[in-house]
């Protein structure tokens, strides 16, 4: 199955219910007026993208239907999907894909976000993929706080057929990681990925042991991390604009790996947080198998929504 | 959690306070204000048309229109809708002790299930129950590891099965609990999405197994839009009795509360506000419609401290204030104090008026509270009861064995200064908490 035709179907859902409501609103009111805009305003809402962004949307909508006097569902419809798909396009035309396949060795992946978004889960999708491509892959427990973090990335590497380094509960992050960034360098591993522990963006304390995670990990390649990745849970609703802030504050991010786009929920935060910080989506999560991470793409991704 | 709202409806009001009277097409340009602030705090776009709806037809009424002060009065109607939207007439049943009670924990995946469980585990025995956790969530890689883990912390039995049938799980476990008296079984199950099928028809299996007491569900503060989705789908399926909110310690301004609230209809029974498991508060829907609309958690900052310092230690360093005898050991002592009422941040939250834009660029670091200790600590007892005495010589020896540096030194001692003056005053009536406190 091909990335746009699975994506496509798991996100069947939404794009029915989507298309299904505009009509419907548009059909009911026989006309546009600022009654629909608001209909339409409430469905941006509806999926996450947030006042700010929503805003944008509706008045180039408005501008559009004023001048081009458009006066039907279908017209409406496909001015609204080409706004969005445009505006997405000149946000990601210069952006690139999480590379599977680096040429820089040690490559070091560095996982970060609030607790619960999946970042566990993502970094054994993210290990199989490197795998397939015949990379030697370590993972570091780097989240020695919450009890069975380590045992569950154990699981994890066991599946997979990767090696994990860890140390016991409570030891210090850094530790570990300064640790396994040796045995990387020494035993010639391709690809380090790296968890860290959930963190409230509201913690100075745990935002500053990012920081000197950084710091550790440049003791032994300097130009490392060489991606730092912000999982995002697609359920998450404006918060995800000031996680993505604080989290910026104290390391610099490549890019948003946006989980649990299977469920109901749009994850339209990711479009808010691209545009007022410009960090990317680079993949998103759409299943709980081993193989359900996809690379971001964004003309699919808004085709897939409102084909 | 709830500041970035609070500071919007402020802005509002005042817009809307300042003019004293108010026309139909001001308060209706102060509505779509709120609209658009309760939507960015991620109040389900449905729930904020109902309810700028209520409060525009009760704002357009004589009350407001008569009234000297109409933006006030506005601000009382959001207040009373925020409340009642917030409050439960459902009166919760408590669970029976003299048989084995049973909860149900579910939600989606990294709602934080399991942590509330190990919470409310703790929560339970500490009010005279005898739990036990039962681990059925057989899915995720290291779930009943962690709830082991949890267990072990607070000591607490954690039942777990080597199979992937989570009734057969239930039905040990109900066992196990009566013949070990246990009077409170409490089941974590596998985060689930709303609309996976095989998951949904497995908890309530689950649930038809158990017939548990209460059926709770957690729900992420930080949650979107999509809350109502979710919650509606397992109230639906699961007739859920209450409600966990978790993670409030972040910055989210938490409209979800609002939302799961709104479309369940059923209590939030808990709030889950820390990493540690003893973080779980009762849920005051009075007491966060105040924090709202910018009239600080004064209740609960109330209740916290009442918990740590004693009435009459309370009296005696009233005393040692008004006579100005207040020290650096008392400064250490309070700090510690002030610790144990939680992450100080949280506290300074609490507080009215904390949500202007000064105590927002206050950070609290609590590294900074470890230094000020050392500092302490390294004077002789004679200098902390006597600071005028600490001379340049003096403040270099206090500065190497802190292992800190002289500026600190030099910056504690006018902290402490400045504060003895404030808290004089504060001794006095005067209620001005401002940034003399926390300048760091």
């Amino acid at each position: 199955m091909s990335i746009v035709s699975s994506l496509k179907k798991k996100l069947a859902k939404t794009h029915n219910s989507f298309i299904k409501r505009l009509a419907e609103i548009v059909q009911l009111s026989g006309r546009v007026d600022e009654e629909l805009i608001e209909d339409i305003e409430d469905i941006l809402i509806q999926a996450d993208l947030g006042v700010s962004i929503t805003g944008k949307i509706t008045s180039r909508l408005e501008e559009q239907i004023r001048l081009q006097k458009l006066s039907k569902t279908e017209q409406v419809y496909k001015a609204l999907e080409n706004i969005i798909i445009t505006i997405l396009h000149d946000e990601y035309k210069d952006v690139d894909a999480i590379d599977f396949n680096p040429e820089e060795k040690p490559y070091v992946l560095l996982f970060i976000g609030v607790n619960g978004v999946g970042k566990t889960t993502t970094i054994a999708k993210c290990a199989q993929r490197f795998k397939n491509n015949g990379k030697k892959v370590l993972l570091v427990a780097g989240d020695t706080f919450r009890a069975a973090a380590i045992e569950q990335l154990e699981i994890w590497a066991k599946r997979i057929g990767v090696t994990i380094i860890g140390q016991e509960y409570g030891s210090d992050p850094s530790s570990v990681i300064f640790n396994a960034m040796q045995s990387a360098k020494a035993q010639s591993y391709d690809v380090v990925l790296i968890d860290t522990a959930g963190r409230l963006h509201t913690k100075i304390n745990l935002m500053r042991e990012l920081e000197k995670i950084k710091r550790t990990i440049q003791k032994h390649i300097s130009d490392a991390p060489h991606q730092v990745l912000l999982v995002v849970d697609a359920t998450t609703g404006q918060n995800g604009v000031q996680q993505a802030k604080k989290f910026l504050e104290s390391i610099p991010i490549d890019g948003i790996i946006l989980t649990k786009l299977d469920g109901t929920a749009k994850g339209g935060v990711a479009l808010g947080i691209k545009d007022s910080l410009q960090i990317p989506i680079k993949a998103i999560g759409v299943g709980e198998q081993i193989d359900d991470l996809k690379d971001f793409d964004a003309t699919e991704f808004v085709k897939a929504i409102f084909e | 959690m709830f500041e970035s709202l609070t500071d919007k409806l402020n802005s509002v009001f005042s817009k809307l306070k300042s003019r004293g009277k108010l026309s139909e097409k001001d308060i209706k340009s102060g509505l779509r204000e709120i609209r658009l602030a309760l939507l960015e705090a991620d109040v389900n776009y449905k729930i904020v048309k109902d309810f700028i709806k209520s409060v525009e037809i009760k704002s357009l009424g004589e009350r407001v229109q008569k009234s000297l002060t109409p933006g006030q009065q506005i601000v009382k109607i959001v207040n009373e809708e925020l409340v009642q939207l917030m409050t439960c007439d459902v009166e919760e049943k408590p669970l029976p002790k003299n048989r084995t009670s049973k909860l149900l924990i579910v939600g989606l995946q990294g709602s934080g299930k399991t942590t509330a469980c190990g919470k409310l585990a703790l929560h339970y025995k500490k009010n005279g129950y005898e739990p036990i956790l039962v681990a059925a969530d057989v899915y995720r890689p290291a779930a009943i590891k962690q709830l082991e883990m949890l267990g072990k912390s607070i000591d607490i039995p954690v039942y777990t099965e080597d199979t992937t049938k989570v009734t057969r799980i239930a039905k040990g476990a109900l066992k196990y609990a009566a013949k070990e008296f246990r009077n409170l079984v409490i089941f974590d199950t596998a985060g689930r999405l709303h609309v996976d099928e095989k998951m949904m028809e497995e908890v309530e299996d689950l649930a038809k197994v158990i017939s548990p007491d209460q059926i709770l569900y957690v729900a992420d503060a930080m949650t979107g839009q999509d809350a109502v989705n979710s919650a509606k789908e397992f109230n639906e399926r699961l007739d859920l009795t209450g409600i966990i909110l978790t993670k409030l310690d972040g910055d989210a301004r938490g409209g979800a509360a609002l939302s799961v609230r709104a479309v369940t209809g059923k209590p939030i029974s808990f709030v889950s506000v820390g990493e540690k498991l003893s973080d779980l508060e009762a849920f005051h829907p009075d007491r966060i419609a105040s924090r709202i609309l910018g009239m600080g958690d004064m209740l609960t900052l109330i209740e916290k401290a009442e918990a740590v310092f004693e009435e009459d230690e309370a009296e005696k360093l009233q005393k040692k204030l008004q006579k100005n005898l207040f020290t650096l050991d008392d400064f250490l002592d309070q700090l510690r104090k002030m610790q144990n009422m939680g992450p100080m941040d949280e506290i300074l939250k609490m507080l009215p008026g904390s949500n202007s834009k000064l105590m927002k660029n206050i950070k609290v670091d609590e590294n900074e509270i470890k230094h000020i200790e050392a500092i302490i600590l390294a004077m002789t007892l004679k200098e902390r009861e006597h600071p005028d005495i600490i001379n340049g010589s003096r403040r270099h020896r206090i500065a190497q064995g802190s292992g800190t540096s002289l500026q600190r030194v030099n910056q504690l001692l006018k902290q402490f200064d400045q504060m003895k003056k404030m808290m004089k005053r504060f001794s006095k009536g005067h209620f001005d908490m401002g940034k003399q406190m926390f300048p760091m």
